[in-house]
């Protein structure tokens, strides 16, 4: 197989799709940054206690508004990574699957920006 | 056109159920769970940073039954999918292939993610609730 591939092919080492591994790889590398980030949401959560003077204290610190930012980038970049297989696998309507692959990436850029918005501005007493 | 007749695969429907098949597909119904879970997690962020008259709303959710049961599910996603990922992690660098292994990280995964579920319940209503 290597011997067919031009050399130029060789060095950019991108597949017919123009993308090669690179779904594969950030999906792999969001994974790694989400096991402790994961971990350290869950717990943070869990330990704050539900009210709004509780929450917005807790947020508002550097260290939780930094690791939450990188939390809400990592997981819904996995997200939509994930999301984005699943429809390929399960939608065969070939418009209704290019429609459906476009919402997901607007909508987790939407869900991006609100949620890094809001930290940000818990974070700078808004 | 008319179809071909030829001799079909078996459907899915047909195979006895086993750990690794079980485990692969709950490893993607708990990533769409938590994928929907990252939705109300933005929507909590939002209202928060609207201020208190705003952050009712998802409190009052988050304590209703029904959020209750949202929330159990998404701890139990989030520790499924974290710790089946790791598995995952762990076939991708080419380790733990042949059947045995397979099946005894299988078990851990089942076994860790609910005792990570019960653990962080037990913590967070010992920590006042929500």
């Amino acid at each position: 197989m290597e011997r067919m591939r031009t050399p130029y092919g060789r060095v950019a080492g991108l597949g017919s799709a123009k993308e090669g591994v690179q779904h594969w790889w950030m999906q792999r590398l969001t994974a790694v940054a989400l096991i402790p980030l994961s971990l350290w949401f869950a717990i943070s959560v869990a330990g704050v206690g539900g009210s709004y003077e509780a929450v917005h204290a807790w947020l508002r610190v550097p260290g939780p508004s930094i690791l939450m930012i990188l939390f809400l980038g990592s997981a819904l970049y996995h997200a939509m990574l994930g999301v984005q297989v699943v429809l390929e696998d399960y939608v065969h309507c070939e418009k209704a699957k290019i429609a459906s692959l476009v919402s997901l990436k607007l909508v987790t850029v939407l869900l991006a920006v609100a949620g890094i918005y809001a930290v940000l501005r818990v974070g700078f007493g808004g | 056109m008319t179809p071909v007749q030829r001799p079909l695969s078996p459907h899915l429907g047909i195979y006895k159920p086993q750990l690794t098949t079980v485990l692969s597909i709950t490893h993607r119904a708990t990533g769409i769970a938590l994928s929907v879970g990252a939705v109300f997690l933005v929507w909590w962020l939002v209202a928060l940073a609207y201020g208190p008259q705003s952050f009712a709303v998802p409190r009052a959710f988050f304590q209703s039954w029904i959020g209750v049961v949202f929330l159990l599910g998404w701890t139990f996603s989030l520790f499924f999918h974290l710790c089946n990922g790791i598995r995952h992690l762990f076939w991708d660098a080419g380790k733990g292939f042949d059947l045995k292994t397979t099946y005894a990280s299988g078990w851990t995964v089942v076994a860790a993610s609910v005792v990570l579920t019960a653990a962080l319940w037990v913590f967070a209503l010992g920590k006042g609730g929500f």
